[in-house]
Parts: structure tokens; sequence; C-alpha cells
């Protein structure tokens, strides 16, 4: 069998509150049947409105989403069949956890050994067997979201909308719910659309990441292509940690393009740029660049350090490079000694093909 | 088991608890103080009124106090048949007294109201006494009996006995429209004179359905007001509250001016054709008066409860409800709505306790069909004096409010009202 690949379709979407700003822009997308995509992007970037669109709480000003071929724009939420995890949670307080599960299989008119049945199930998949008879507000945060998920899975939806399900969490609990989800969703296969800004928890979840910005997807990708790959400055700037250097280009190939810089030159992979005197924004993942590189790099600078702070597992080292004062370096904390001192100058190297020419910023 | 635990010491060997309290005093005290002028202000303007009302309410000293020796002869009487010399004796040297002092107006007034005909036997007595006529040596008992017929009758001797008691009942007897009889059994007015049960029960369905109007008229508003932006839903709390800011006696003038028959209201109807010129329908001077006028004057107290309970319901819970397949009613029915219930107990409380002891406007709108038992007390307040009587109506009116009260605790839960 095999999945459809255009199970949720936006198709040039469009929507406005107000009628002079776009919210989304054009929104082209799709979701195929069983896939974990994530809408990454910063505050006030539209993800959550597409969600909301797809939900049915929100309509489209133009164009229409499409759920397995059929056009729902003018289905209201409660018969799209699209179970939703809110921010908040939602749940209801004046209900037990029993009847909080039983409520959308209660509205279908489900048999009472039946609801039973998948309340059981659903419960157990949390690991909140037992819980029944609580009240929402006698369970902690993380208990609160596991039901959350519980409800919005117990009667079997196509999808699942999860909007910044774990933001109320602490960093431990929100880890260890992230893995949650994530096995959840490979256990019964069911179509995950996960809203967050948090990228940690984009790249740990997802199937594929919707990079928004500006009521537009940046970048669509798997985790790691939109790691390492990064399409635009933007999505560079957004994912992971980062260092840049706005410079134009003065001599391109297929391969390799050099930048001059303001004091000096590099050499880099052109990604968006085309032609000498394009302007462009070279981008370098800090553990890309290493210390004393002993095998041949083709770009080999020096810098001074000018802070170095301990993390534990690696330590962070700022250097002056190039006129960058805020050129990041992960050092792993192996046995190896180097001479990390303030104001010390060292040899930094990377290879040409991790440093990405794109947009100028 | 506590009593078995070891007392904690603090290090200084001081039990724990003692050295509690000591820490905490000074805060008590402080804390008592702040709120001491409230409590002193409470107690002079409400317990200490409320205790007035009651004794006045029972209160029956006076003629216990004119009698004094008659009543301590009277107790060994069985009251079946005509009293003893002795008790005539001490009636006499009562009444002489009261002569003395020109107070025995007030016992025949008293007796009067106990059994009708005290008033011209009294009156004789009077004269008989004035002009000593009464020879102390010759038997009293005689000479009492031969002033008037009815001083040979032993009802009137009994009815004399009952007003013994310094304490009586019979206001909140009158107030149900019922008395105690000769025989001392609490008995019905006849039919014709029964009009305070009428009121009570006039009062009660009145409050019961301008609440009822409150609550249909109030819930939507309320939900508007929390649903919408911040700009509208202050203009119309605005609206919402404008009615404070209106003394209620230009209010219910208003309402007077619309409703009358040939008023606003009316002249509107004419004019669309819904009734004829000739057969304009009253909406004042009766209930109908009554339910609009109060409707419109309480619907602030609904609404500012609901409002604020609705404030507090997260809107996702209602989409929350959609998206799990509710239709919209049902996202409404079993979510929604249930989680307002502490708002509704409290607007629906608050309002049906103003509008039973509602005063001003079924006085003026209320007619004679609208008004309510509120108006009965003003009327004995000020018409006829009979403070007591009123007192006795205020009392049972607030027995009734905490009846309610208590009732409402029992089916809601006082601890799930919510006033903001």
């Amino acid at each position: 069998m095999s999945k459809n690949t255009e199970f949720v379709k936006f198709d040039k979407v469009d929507k406005s509150y107000d009628g002079k700003v776009l919210v989304v822009k054009d929104l082209n997308l799709n979701i195929s049947e069983g896939e974990f995509i994530t809408m990454l992007g910063p505050s006030g970037s539209g993800k959550t409105t597409c969600l909301m669109m797809l939900a049915g709480f929100e309509t489209p000003t133009n164009g229409e989403i499409y759920l397995d071929s059929n056009p729902i724009s003018n289905i209201p939420p409660h018969k799209r069949g699209i179970g939703m995890v809110f921010q908040n949670y939602a749940l209801f307080p004046h209900m037990t956890v029993y009847e909080n599960l039983a409520f959308p299989l209660r509205v279908r008119k489900v048999q009472k050994d039946e609801i039973d049945k998948k309340v059981d199930k659903a419960l157990s998949m949390v690991s909140l067997s037992g819980f029944e008879s609580r009240m929402p507000a006698q369970l902690s945060g993380g208990q609160q979201q596991r039901v959350a998920v519980a409800r919005a899975l117990v009667f079997d939806p196509a999808v699942v909308l999860m909007d910044e399900p774990l933001g109320a969490l602490d960093k431990n609990l929100r880890e260890s719910m992230q893995y949650e989800i994530k096995h959840i969703h490979e256990n019964i296969g069911v179509t995950v659309v996960y809203v967050t800004h948090d990228q940690g928890e984009a790249l740990t979840m997802s199937n594929r990441i919707a990079v928004f910005n500006d009521g537009k997807v940046q970048q669509l990708s798997s985790p790691d292509k939109l790691y390492e790959e990064p399409v635009n400055s933007f999505v560079a700037e957004f994912i992971g940690e980062n260092n840049t250097f706005g410079g134009e280009v003065t001599d391109i190939s297929k391969n390799v393009c050099k930048v001059k810089l303001q004091n000096g030159e590099i050499l880099a992979n052109p990604i968006s740029v085309n032609s000498k005197g394009d302007k462009t924004t070279v981008s370098i993942r800090p553990e890309r660049a290493l210390i004393n590189p002993k095998d041949k790099m083709d770009n080999n600078q020096t810098g001074k350090i000018e802070e170095v702070i301990y993390h534990g597992d690696h330590t962070r080292v700022r250097l002056d490079l190039l006129g960058n004062k805020e050129f990041i370096l992960k050092v792993p904390n192996s046995s190896n000694e180097l001479d990390l001192k303030l104001g010390n100058e060292i040899k930094v190297g990377w290879n040409s093909q991790d440093a990405r020419a794109l947009d100028p910023k | 088991m506590s009593s078995e635990t070891k007392q904690i010491l603090t290090t200084d060997g001081i039990p724990l608890e003692i050295s509690l309290k000591k820490a905490e005093r000074k805060n008590k005290i402080k804390a008592f103080l702040l709120v001491a002028p409230l409590l002193l202000f409470l107690i002079i303007t409400y317990i200490f009124p409320i205790g007035e009302m009651f004794t006045r309410s029972i209160d029956d000293k006076m003629i216990t106090n004119m009698l004094p020796k008659t009543f301590k002869s009277m107790e060994t009487w069985d009251g079946k048949e005509l009293p003893s010399e002795e008790v005539f004796v001490s009636f006499l040297s009562d009444f002489k007294i009261l002569v003395e002092k020109k107070e025995h107006g007030k016992l025949a007034q008293r007796l009067n109201k106990e059994k009708n005909g005290f008033n011209t036997i009294t009156k004789k007595l009077f004269r008989q006494v004035k002009r000593n006529k009464i020879d102390e040596t010759q038997s009293i008992k005689e000479q009492i009996m031969k002033v008037h017929k009815r001083w040979r009758n032993v009802e009137y001797w009994q009815a004399i006995k009952r007003t013994a008691p310094p304490y009586t009942s019979a206001k909140y007897l009158k107030a149900m429209d019922m008395y105690l009889n000769e025989d001392n059994k609490i008995t019905q007015v006849s039919e014709d004179r029964r009009i305070h049960r009428i009121l009570w029960l006039r009062t009660v369905e009145v409050a019961f359905f301008v609440t009822v109007f409150c609550f249909l008229m109030g819930y939507p508003i309320a939900h508007l007001l929390a649903t919408l932006p911040m700009k509208y839903s202050n203009l119309l709390m605005i609206c919402v509250l404008l009615p404070f800011w209106t003394s209620l006696l230009v209010r219910t003038a208003s309402w007077m001016i619309l409703l009358q028959q040939q008023g606003v209201v009316n002249d509107f109807f004419v004019m669309i054709g819904l009734v004829a010129d000739d057969n304009r329908p009253e909406m004042m001077y009766n209930k109908v008066g009554t339910y609009v006028a109060m409707t419109q004057i309480l619907l602030p107290f609904m609404v500012l409860p609901l409002y604020s309970v609705m404030k507090t319901i997260s809107p996702s819970l209602m989409r929350a409800g959609k998206s799990l397949g509710g239709t919209p009613f049902v996202a409404f029915w079993k979510v929604y709505f249930p989680l307002t219930i502490p708002g509704i107990g409290a607007g629906c409380l608050l309002v049906f306790i103003l509008a039973i002891g509602y005063y001003i406007t079924p006085a003026l709108v209320g007619g004679a069909s609208g008004t309510l038992i509120s108006n009965q007390i003003a009327y004995h307040m000020k018409t006829t004096l009979d403070w007591s009587f009123a007192s006795a109506m205020g009392l049972m009116l607030l027995g009734g409010v905490l009846v309610i009260y208590w009732l409402y605790n029992k089916l809601v839960g006082v601890d799930n009202i919510k006033l903001g």
C-alpha cells in the first residue's frame, strides 16, 4: 500500500485578518500520510494560523486546503475529524480524566463498553492507567499534557494537530515528553502536524520541518538537511548556532566561490549566489571550524581569543576572526591540551564546502 | 494518635505551639484592630437593629406591666369559670393605678385588640372608679360584674389571661393570616381577610420570574462582554453599568413614562397597528410593570457575576469541544455552560434576594396587583405605626432569604459562588 503523499494539502493558501496584511502568503504544502511534520518559526510567522486553518477555526482568505483529496474549507471543525492538542491543554476542568477522554466518543454515539475499551487503551498509551477518576486540576502539568494527547488520539483521527503543546512544561519534562510523543507517533502511525518555536523540539521529533518566517515557508526538509544545508540565511540563523561573514562574490565556479570580506578573502560553497558581484552572507556552523586543523583545509585563518566559556562537555571560544568578533568555536572537552587563553592567537580552518554562501542579510 | 506524638520544643525549651502563638500574637492583634472599625460598624448598623427588631416583634410587655397583680392572682385560675374574688380585687387595684396614671385608655386599646368589646366595658368601669362608686368593703367581684354584663362573661377574663405572657407570636401569625383563638389554637382568619399570604406568594413569584428574566437576558450579554475585543466590550460594559449611574427613582419614573396607557410603548404599538387605539393594554400598575421595571433595574447584578466567570473560561475549551467532534451546541452545553454555573448561581442568588425585598419600584409602578410584601412593611411602618408587625414581617423576609441561601448551599454549594 503506497502512502498518500498529499494527505493534507495546502494549495495557494493566503490568510489576512484585517485585509491589509497577509499573515500567510501563498502557502503550498503537502503532508503525506503518517508523517510527523513540524511548523517551526518565530512568533508571528503564521505557523499557528496555518494550524488553525487546518483545524477549521480560521478560514483561508484565498486558496484551499485538502484533506485526503477533499476540500475542507466549508466543513465546520467538528466534522473534520481532526484531533487537536492545545497550548494550554484545554482539558475540561469540570470533567474527570475518563469523561474528558470519553467526550469525543460520546458525541460520536459510541457504545458504552466500546468507550471504556478505547479510553483504557488511550490512557495506557500515555501510561496514565488508573487516573480515570481524577480531575484535571489534580494532575501535574506533564500528566495533563498526556491526557490532552490521549484525548486527541482516542477517537482515531486521521490527523492530529499540536499547538506548542510542551510550551508550559519545564525543561526536563519537555524533553521526556518529546520522546513520548515521538514514540506514540511511531507506534500508531497517525499524521501529526506540530507547531513550535523551539528548534530543539522540532529537530528531535519531526520527519520534516517547515520553517516559517514572515508568512512563508522558508525551507521544508528533514531535520538533518535543515541543519546541515540551510537554503537561506534566515534558516541558517534560526536553526542552531551560526557564524556569518558578509561580503561580495569576486569569483565563482561550479562548487566554490571566492568571497571578499572587509579584511580578507574566503572560499565558500555557492548556494544562492550566481555571479560575480553578488552580495552574500557566508554561514559556517561552529563545529565545522577546527582549531589547528591537521587535515588540509581550504580555508585557514588566524583569530584572537576574546572569550572562553566552559560548558561541561565542550568549551565555547569566541574569536575575533576576519573582523567578526562574534566568531564562535565549539571545542570538545577531550584530553588534547589546547592553549585556550584570552588574547592568544590560534589557527582556525574549515572546508569551503561547509561555508555556505547564502543570500545577503 | 496525635496525642501520643511527642511535644515539640523549640531550641529554648518552650513548647513549639506556645512559641508560635507568642510570635503570631502581635500580628493577630494588628489584624483585629484593622477590622475592628468595620466590625463595630456591622454590630451597630446590622446585628443590633436586627436584635432590636426581633424583640420588638415579639414584645408584649406593656400589658404585663399594667396588670402585674391581676396576672399574679390569675396564675391559680383554671380559666373555665369566672375567676375568684381575689382576681377581681387585684384587677381593680391595678386598674386604679392605671386610672391615676391616665393609662387606662391604652389598656382598653390593647385588650380590645385581643377581643372586641373591651373598649366599652373598660370605659364604664373607669367611670365607676372615677366617681368612687366602688365600695371596697363589699364584694368587688359582684360590683364589677354589675358594671356591664360582659364583665360577667368568662370569655373576657380568658382574653385578659391570654395577654399575660410578656412575649407573643401574634404578629408572626398575623403576617401569615392566622391568630390564636380562645382555646390557644392557631386558626386562619376568615377568607376575605387573608391578604398577607397572597402578598408573600406574589413576592416570591415576582422575585422568581424577575430572576428568570434577568438570567435569560443577562447570559447572552455577559457572553458577548466576555468574548468581544476590549474596545467594544468596554463600551458594552458602560451600557450595562449605565443604569447604576442614574437614580433608581429616575429610572422607575422613566418606565412610568414608557409604560403608561398613553405612554411611548403603547403609542408605538398603536402606530404599527399591533393594538387598537381604544384598546391600549395596561402595562403599568400591575404585575407587568413590576416585572419590566425590576428586570431592567436588577439586570446588572446578573450580568456582572456571569461576566466575571465567563472571562476566566479559556476560549480554547470551546474550540477543544468542537475539534473533538461536538457540534457548537454540544460544545456549549457540555463544556461552556457547566463552567458558568458558579456565575449563574451567584447572579441568581443576588437578583432573587434583591428582588424579594424590593420596594420603590413596585410601589411606583406596581399598582394594587403589583405591590409586594415590602410595600406592606412600609405601610405599617409609616401609616398604621404598627412597628412590631412591620418588624415581624421584616424578620420573616430575612428568615426566608436565609432559608433560600441554605437551600442554595445544599443544591449548588456556596463555595461555587463567584462574584468577581
